[in-house]
This record gives structure tokens, sequence and C-alpha cells, in this order.
């Protein structure tokens, strides 16, 4: 029987693949990279394409990836995909708007924490909390 | 007849409003079983990604990552406080603004300034309320969060951190411990702890890397911190759902018991109303005989 390696395809919101494979093709930035077991520890990252993975009957499996890293193991392959469209223009646009959204929902408000008031307010609402609870144990 | 007819009608609006809290509590519930798979399902990224770092921390690289370096001096830390989006959840946000309030005074009382991000609509209407100099919110991620909301979010506190603008970064959410129990955390998101990677490597290897070392690791890194908090807010959210069913299930149970009394006062009524009139037939027949 011919030698596998472990592959695992996950992404941040789920496990995509999970299982042993005779070779494993992926879209490295420096180019298409095929893996097979006993292959030198390697990390690189991911263009957006294809992961063909080759199943130990000769089937293929295939899993687009908007990008990710890989990293490889003698024994074992790791696909992090990524599940949204990265770039760094994309990236610096929306923590832009994060902060946007920041300064506008909070436009005229000190920076500097108010904790007395904070306490105040989260005693109130434990002291609501509690009434409740009392109230519950009162009507058993 | 007219007894009761204030208490008949207050019976009534009781009612449905017992309605709707079990209507809320079953939704609950459905909606923390899928938030708790949404929470399995995340996890093994963020597992593979402590993994492949765990092995650079251990593989001496020739290039350090400014996340996993220790011990720069704190001048200015930052938060990222994950809340629900509504309330009628019980104490689960309270409790959060409780613990974070007594970390974030901690740092304050050495001098340190204090930067925040906001997740949910409840966290940002906290800070709205008491000040804070918040960064950065996202709000309304509903029942399914997506990473690519919170990545700008998140780059936010991270710009900082590489600029040298904050020293600190820790995320505070729920964690689900059970349907019952939600333990609110302050967790250290930067610099990585060591600790938190597990020192099972005995020789000394390291990756080839390609292009090369800081490219992919910036890359990874950024996501590996991004899956933390990703987590955090699954989590979150999955401990939304769970304080909301129990909260509702109390409330369906309070609103029972009201309902009960109110029946018990109503028939009282009831009955002291016929036994007047009774009183006043029978009074009445013995007056004309």
């Amino acid at each position: 029987m011919a030698m596998t390696i472990h592959v695992d395809i996950v992404s941040a919101e789920k496990s995509i693949f999970s299982g042993n494979a005779e070779m494993v093709f992926a879209p490295a930035v420096m180019g298409e990279v095929g893996v097979l077991p006993r292959h030198a520890p390697l990390l690189t990252r991911l263009r957006p394409g294809e992961v063909r993975v080759k199943l130990a009957g000769g089937e293929e499996e295939y899993f687009y990836v908007s990008g990710g890293i890989l990293e490889i193991q003698p024994h074992m392959v790791t696909v992090l995909a990524d599940t949204a469209a990265r770039a760094h223009d994309l990236d610096e646009a929306a923590a832009q708007e994060a902060k946007l959204r920041a300064e506008e929902a909070l436009k005229d408000q000190k920076s500097e924490i108010n904790y007395a008031r904070a306490q105040v307010e989260l005693a109130e609402a434990v002291a609501q909390l509690n009434a409740l609870k009392r109230l519950k144990k009162k009507g058993q | 007849m007219a007894v009761g007819k204030e208490i008949r009608t207050k019976i009534k609006s009781v009612q449905s409003t017992r309605k709707i809290t079990r209507a809320m509590e079953m939704v609950a519930a459905s909606k923390m079983r899928r938030a708790q798979e949404q929470m399995a399902a995340a996890r093994p990224y963020a597992m593979k990604m402590r993994n492949v770092i765990s092995h650079l921390a251990h593989a001496h690289p020739e290039y350090k990552h400014p996340y996993l370096q220790q011990g720069r001096e704190v001048k200015r830390v930052g938060y990222i406080i994950v809340t629900s989006d509504r309330g009628l959840c019980g104490g689960l946000n309270n409790n959060l603004f409780k613990i974070s309030l007594a970390s974030m005074k901690e740092w304050s009382n050495k001098g340190v300034q204090i930067d925040a991000c906001a997740i949910g609509q409840k966290a940002l209407s906290f800070f709205r309320r008491v000040g804070g100099n918040v960064r950065s919110q996202v709000t309304h991620l509903g029942d399914r969060p997506r990473i690519e909301k919170l990545i700008g979010t998140v780059k936010v506190m991270l710009d900082e951190y590489n600029e040298g603008k904050i020293d600190r970064l820790f995320v505070v959410s729920n964690v689900f411990v059970n349907t019952m129990t939600q333990q609110p955390t302050v967790e250290q998101l930067l610099p990585i702890k060591a600790q938190s990677l597990d020192a099972t490597m005995q020789h000394h290897w390291d990756y080839m890397y390609e292009p090369e070392a800081k490219e992919v690791l910036d890359v990874l890194m950024t996501r590996y911190i991004e899956s933390l908090v990703y987590q955090g807010v699954v989590e979150n959210l999955a401990c939304e759902m769970a304080a909301r069913m129990v909260a509702m299930k109390s409330a369906s149970e309070n609103a029972g018991s009201a309902i009960h009394e109110l029946k018990l006062k109503y028939n009282k009524a009831r009955q002291a109303a016929i036994t007047q009139e009774i009183s006043e037939v029978v009074s009445g027949a013995a007056a004309v005989s």
C-alpha cells in the first residue's frame, strides 16, 4: 500500500476535510505545490485557487480556498483556509470603516471612563436581578 | 355580571405575556444548539493554528514576531469587549461589564491608559453611557456571526499594537460552561502567552518559509488573533442564548404563579358576590312573608 499523509482542511468557521491522502496539491503564492508524504516542513501562504486531495484509492477531491496558509510536516498537511476574500487594501478599508463607526456612534463623549457612574449603574442592575430572584423564591 | 372585570383583564394580559416568554424560551433553546454547533466547528481552526504557532515559538526561527515578544513596558492597554446585541438575557452582560471594569480599573490605578473595542450593541451603549476611548466597534452580527465582519474591527486594535500605541490586548467575553453557567473571563491576546502554547517540542527544527518568514508569520498571527476573537463571539452567542433561555423559563414560571394568584383572587371575589346576592334575595323574601 502506498504511503499516505494526513490532511486537514479547516476554516475559521468550520472543518472542511480531514483524512488521509496520497498526495496533495495546493496553490501556494510562489506557485502550485504538490505534497507527498515525508515532505520537509514548510509554511507558506496560499493564493485563491483549488486544493486537490488525491485520496488513497486514487480518487481526487477538490476544495476551493480564497487564500490562507499551508503548513506541511512530514506526516501532516494542514490547510488553514480563509473564508473571506482577503487583501491588504480590503482589510485596511474594513478597519477604517470600523473606526468611523466607533467615532460616529460615540461622537460627543469623554474618553475617560467614569468608573463611579459605571459602578452605580451596575449595582442598580444587580439589585434588580436580586429582587427578581427573591420574588421568585417567595412565589414558590 | 361585572364582578372582577379588572382581574380578568389582568389575567389575560399576564397569559399573553407568558405566551411570549414561552416562545422566546423555545427560540433561544434552538438557537443555542446552533450556536454550540458553530462553537464546536470553529474550534479545529484555532487549535491547528495554536499548534503551528507553538511549533514556531519553539523552533527558534530567525525572525521573532512582535506578537510573541514578552515584556513590553505597559503604557496603554486595549480591551475587546464582546457582548450581545439584545437584552432579556439575565445578568449576562452586566456580569461581563463588572469583570471588565474591575480589570480596567486595576490598570488605570497603575496609570495605564485604556483603549476599548466594542463588539455588540450592549457594549457600545455601555461605553456611550459611562465614557471610554472606543477605537472601533461592530454590532448586529446576527445569529450566525461571520468572520468577515470582525476583520476590520480587530485590525484596528492589531494596528495599534503594531504601532506601539497599545502594549497589551485583552478580550473579555463569556465562556460557555453549561446551560446554567456562563463564566465571564478576561483573556490576554497580545502578546501571545508562552504558557498557552504547549511545550511538547523537544528537538529544534524550523520550517522553510515561502515567500519569507516575516510575511507568512504576519498573516498567521493576524489570523490567529482573529480566530480567537471570532471564537469569543460565537461562544458569547451560545452564552447569550443559554442565558436568555433560562431567564425566559423563569419568567414563564413567574407568570404562571402570578396567574394562579390572580385566579384565586378572582374566584374569591366571584364567590363573595354570589353570597351577597343570595343573602339579599333571602332577606328580601323574609321581609315580604
